[in-house]
Parts: structure tokens; sequence; C-alpha cells
């Protein structure tokens, strides 16, 4: 699998706020990539940097920023709105706000279509925004055609969003919290669909939630993000029987796991919150938080690999969870 | 010898609450059943997990227990003693809400000690060195320290304002909380911690819970019985470690399977429910849940199934009440 979109030390500033500091991941063509973390830890902007959609005054900086091979740090605003909703397309949390409530959804649809493809007739862009609102699990797509977003529950909303997202047979979808927004049972609905496009279209999808949950069951590959920067990076299966990063470790300790966690016992949990990086922050932002911190802590923190594609960023030895388990029994 | 035994701490019996709603300027109102008919008793100490989709009138029914709506029909018992004939300073006492959201819950202009004193003073007879002593006391009760004490609202993190919420509910030491979602809007990390903490509260404080939520997993952690709530009416009640293990209405099934653990590799469950989604204000004949039912059959459309007791509680469906006809007498 060839990389699609590459990224390498993402730095993005709004004034004294340092949101991104260093990150760096790749999604490979027909893969699903997950970003998880907490509110605050810079995921939904490194989705936006990407898409160049960062507010005014916030300041990007990256060493690679590359799609399909080509830079996208040199583009212009045209060249960039170009690609954007053609070749990668980006779906939101709350399709309410994403979605134009004064146009109806057939309207919305075929715009996409006709910027990108100049020379499109209405009737063909139609018959795109049908085929594909029939795709994504919609009954009646026609009728749909006709009516406003307000008139679409939820998760109807969500799956035009979708369908709106794939008008232009985009080869990256950038999905920030999908699913947040809704029920659960709808939630597993759209997240199959998601999953058939992909195998279907052979879709990259970076995926950003902070549902672990979500992340077990979809991801191919995760990147954990605390305080702007990627702690921890491994294929799914790796990540979830050994993590290694005392983030990570601490964030799976929080999920009640049906079955898993005796109901009298309390959840672990990480104590304080996730804090704001002034520019110039030194050593690991974690360390505040961390049972395991040590003075070496406040200097620069080593990548470590703690097996094939498994990375983590942390002054811990890569056996050391094993080891204190070891020396607990 | 023979003491009656204590009455539940919380009791409500038949509870329903119809709203009118206008479509349009000329249309007639339409009637949306929001609460229809809902029973359960919860003894003292005991948490009920009520769970449901969005729309199934979990709220409506935090608000009726409350007492901030009316209900059209029904009533609510506290210790054995009817909600609605008290007056507002005699509920407070007994029963206490945490919401969702401690970002619109509490007034931005007061100062943490000032909101957390609120119910105190508007009981009117409180000395105000007692105040000042008992909300000292709930602060520290909840993690929060003096200085903490002092400041606004938009000076603590979400999880600290939740504390904040958490302790005005119990300074005046009610019997009964009623929390709607109150980890829904905050971090995964935070969430535990908020748990703990309300675990830890019911533990010393010898509290009742009505935990609302649409998270399963939490549910879980918390209750000890699990209402599941589908279009106004509980379609399933049992003991939490019953309904997990062996959930019996096809609806609480569903909702079970939609619920994403943390174990990779098992991929994304089909639930099997189709794009029908409820309404509140298209109630369906018969069973209410029959149009998105895998199971449904001819009965389903046509008659409204009765809640069929079970071990641990009831489940009102035409294929249970059809086993437990099924089943001989005599067992």
């Amino acid at each position: 699998m060839s990389a699609l979109l590459e990224v390498a030390g993402l730095h993005v500033r709004f004034g004294e706020v340092a949101a991104v500091r260093g990150a760096s991941l790749t999604v490979a063509r027909g893969e699903t990539h997950c970003l998880v973390g907490e509110s605050g830890c810079g995921k939904s902007v490194t989705a936006l940097a990407v898409m160049g959609l960062l507010a005014r005054g916030a300041r990007r900086e990256a060493e690679r920023l590359a799609f399909a091979g080509e830079d996208l740090r040199g583009l212009s605003d045209r060249a960039m709105s170009r690609l954007r909703g053609d070749r990668m397309a980006m779906i939101f949390q709350e399709p309410m706000t994403s979605l134009n409530p004064s146009y109806t959804v057939g309207s919305q649809m075929t715009e996409v279509l006709r910027r990108h493809r100049p020379g499109t007739t209405r009737a063909r862009a139609l018959d795109r925004a049908v085929e594909l609102l029939g795709r994504v699990g919609i009954t009646a797509p026609a009728m749909r055609l006709g009516q406003y977003p307000h008139q679409l529950s939820g998760g109807l909303r969500q799956r035009v969003m979708i369908a709106m997202a794939l008008m232009c047979e985009p080869e990256l979808l950038i999905a920030d919290e999908p699913t947040t927004a809704l029920d659960v049972t709808v939630q597993a609905q759209i997240l199959r669909l998601l999953a058939g496009l992909q195998r279907d279209l052979g879709l990259a999808i970076l995926l950003i939630t902070h549902d672990l949950g979500i992340v077990a069951r979809v991801a191919h590959r995760v990147s954990v993000m605390y305080a702007g920067e990627v702690v921890e990076s491994a294929p799914t299966a790796a990540l979830f029987a050994a993590p290694r990063h005392p983030y990570t470790r601490g964030l799976l300790a929080c999920v009640p796991v049906p079955g898993k966690v005796r109901r009298d016992q309390p959840l672990g949990s990480i104590p304080g919150v996730v804090p704001r990086i002034p520019p110039g922050f030194a050593g690991c932002a974690f360390r505040d938080r961390c049972a395991h911190a040590r003075p070496e802590c406040a200097a620069a923190v080593p990548r470590r690999a703690a097996g094939p594609e498994h990375e983590f960023r942390c002054t811990l030895a890569p056996d050391w969870a094993t080891r204190a388990e070891a020396a607990l029994a | 010898m023979n003491a009656a035994p204590p009455p539940p701490a919380i009791e409500v019996r038949d509870l329903r609450r119809v709203f009118r709603v206008r479509q349009g300027l000329f249309a007639p109102p339409r009637e949306v059943v929001a609460v229809d008919g809902v029973s359960f008793r919860v003894p003292a100490g005991g948490v009920l997990g009520v769970v449901g989709e969005s729309g199934c009138g979990k709220s409506t029914l935090a608000r009726l227990i409350l007492g901030l709506l009316e209900p059209t029909a029904g009533e609510v018992l506290v210790e054995g003693r009817r909600l609605a004939t008290m007056d507002r300073r005699a509920r407070a006492r007994l029963i206490q809400p945490v919401f969702q959201d401690p970002f619109a819950s509490l007034n931005p202009r007061r100062r943490v000690r000032d909101i957390v004193a609120m119910p105190l003073v508007a009981q009117g007879d409180v000395p105000r060195e007692e105040i000042a002593r008992r909300v000292a006391e709930m602060l520290e009760r909840v993690g929060l320290s003096r200085e903490q004490g002092e400041r606004f609202p938009a000076q603590l993190s979400g999880g600290q304002r939740q504390r904040v919420a958490i302790a005005r509910a119990l300074v005046l030491r009610p019997r009964v909380v009623v929390c709607d979602e109150p980890t829904s809007a905050l971090d995964v990390s935070v969430q535990a911690q908020i748990l703990n903490l309300l675990a830890e509260l019911r533990r010393d404080l010898g509290l009742t819970y009505l935990f609302i939520s649409h998270n399963l997993a939490v549910v879980e952690h918390v209750a000890t019985e699990v209402a599941v709530m589908y279009l106004g009416r509980i379609v399933e009640r049992a003991e939490a470690e019953a309904l997990f293990a062996a959930p019996r209405h096809p609806y609480t099934r569903a909702l079970l399977a939609s619920v994403l653990t943390p174990e990779p590799g098992l991929g994304v469950p089909d639930v099997g429910l189709g794009d029908a989604l409820p309404d509140p204000a298209n109630i369906p004949p018969g069973c209410r849940f029959h149009p998105r039912c895998p199971l449904a059959f001819a009965r389903c459309p046509v008659e409204a199934p009765r809640p069929v007791p079970t071990a641990t509680g009831i489940v009102e469906c035409h294929l249970e009440d059809a086993a437990a006809a099924a089943r001989p007498a005599a067992a």
C-alpha cells in the first residue's frame, strides 16, 4: 500500500497557543487511519491544516505535507480549492452546521460536482446524486433531492454529507467525529456504511474520534494525540494488545467495558486536564499527569520503536509496562 | 413484629405526559405522547439506569420526576410521599438534579460557593454560618479547593463544573438524585473521574440515583437496575447484570449490539434495525417497535404487548408473552 497522505513535523500555532507540535502521520490508499485523543489535543486542527481550512491568523509549518506525492505546502489557494471536495473531501461532526439550510439537498450535492467538473450537465449531476444517495442507504433518493436539510433526521443528514463528499470520487476522506452527534444504533449503521464504501471504492479514510470503541472496530492504524503531539502510533491490534505510552494506557483504563471492568471497582482515571501548551515548551506535555514522570521528562523526549510500525514518544523503555507488571506479580 | 417494609426511595406510578404541538398556523394541534404509562420503584441505595435513543422520552421522564413539568397523569413518590402535594422547598430537600451540560446549568455571573449555597439560601431558614460551613464541606467532598470556590464557572474546566453541579445537588442532603446524561459532555478521562465520584458519594451518603444516559457501557458500570425506553414506554426493565447478560426485548438486544467496546477485530455489528426512525408524534399502532423489529410477526402491528413479568423485572414483547403462555402453568 502506498502512502496517499503524508504529514511530517506539522506545527500549527494560534498566537500564543501551539495547537499542533510536530505531528506526523501517513494514510495509505484503502486504509482507515484513526486519530484519537481528548478535546483540545489538536486532532481537528491537524485535519483542518491538511485541508488548508485553518482559521485566519493560524500559522502552519511542516517538514512534509504531501497528497499523492504532491506537496501541499506551496499550493496556491486556488489550487488547494480545486483539490478540496474533488480528490480530498471532509465531513464534520454536526451535519446541520455544514449543510446550507436554505438550499435543497439536490442543489447542494450537484454544486460540488458541477464546480469541479465544469461541463457536467445538471441532469447528469442529479443522476449522480441519486446514485450516491442510494449508495449510502437512503430510501427514495429522488424525493430527498427536493428536501431541505431540516426535513431530515440526524442520521440521514450525515448520510447526505457522506454522499456529497463522494460526488467527485475522492481518494481521501477526512471524517471529523462523524458519528458523535448520533444515537448508538445510527452510529453503527454509519460506520458500517463507511467501511463498505472503503472496500468498494478503495477510499483512504482519516477518521478523527475521541471514542476508543470506534477506533478498535474500524481502524487499521491508530495515532494517539496528546497536547498537539502524536504520542503513540501503531497498527490497531498492536496498540490495543500492548499500549506503551502512559497516556494511551490511562485512556484505555478510563473506558468502562461491559463484562471486563468490575462494577464495584472504580474506573481508571487520569488526574488533571489537557494543558494548553505555549510555543517553545520543552519535554513531555503529559508529565504533570503521568504517574511515571521523572526529571528526564522535562528534556526532549525520544521517539522509541516498540515493534513493527509501532512507535511511541516517552522516556520509558519499550518494555517498561511488562517489567512493571512482572515486578508486581 | 411485622413492620411494614420501608417504602422505595422513589416510586413512579403510571406516569404520562402529552405535549400538544402546532405544526403550522392553521394546522390543528397534534398530540405528542412523550412519556406513556411509566411505572417503576427504586429501593434506597439503588441506581436505576434509563437508556434509549434520542426522542424516547428519557429526559421528559427526568423533568416529570423533578417536578419541572406537570404530568398529564400519574404520580411520583419519594420515600412514600407524593411529590405533587409538596411545596418546592420540601421537594428540593428530597430530590435534586445533575444535568448534562455544566456550561448551561451554572449561572456564569455567580461564584462557585454562591452557586452551591443557593439551595440552602432558598430554604430560607438556614443560618448564614451553617450555610458557609456546609458549602465548604460539600466543596471539599466533591474534590474542589476553597480557592476554586471563589472562582466563576468560566474559570473552571468541564469536569470541575460538573463537580460544582454535583455539590449543588447534594448540599441539601437529598435522598434521590436525578442524573440526566451527567458525563456526556465530558472527555473520557474526566468522565471516569466523575463516575467514580458519583459512585463514592452514593456509597458514603446512602443516595439513590436515577441515571439517564445513552451510553450503555456507562450505565452497565453504574446501575443496579436498568430500564430501556422506546417511544415513551419502558419496554424492558431488569437487574443490570441480568439485562446485560441476557437481554430479552429485541430492541434491548439491538442497543446492546451497537455498543462498540474497545476490542479490535470485531468490526462494526449489523444492528438490523433498518431505516425507520422512531417519531414520538406518530407512534405506530400495536407494538410501537414493530416497524424496526427484525422479529416482528402478524400480531405485532395490531395488538400492543402487555408487560410480562421476568425473573428480575418486566418485558413488553409478544414473543415473551407467547413463550410465557406456552410454559406449563405448574412451572
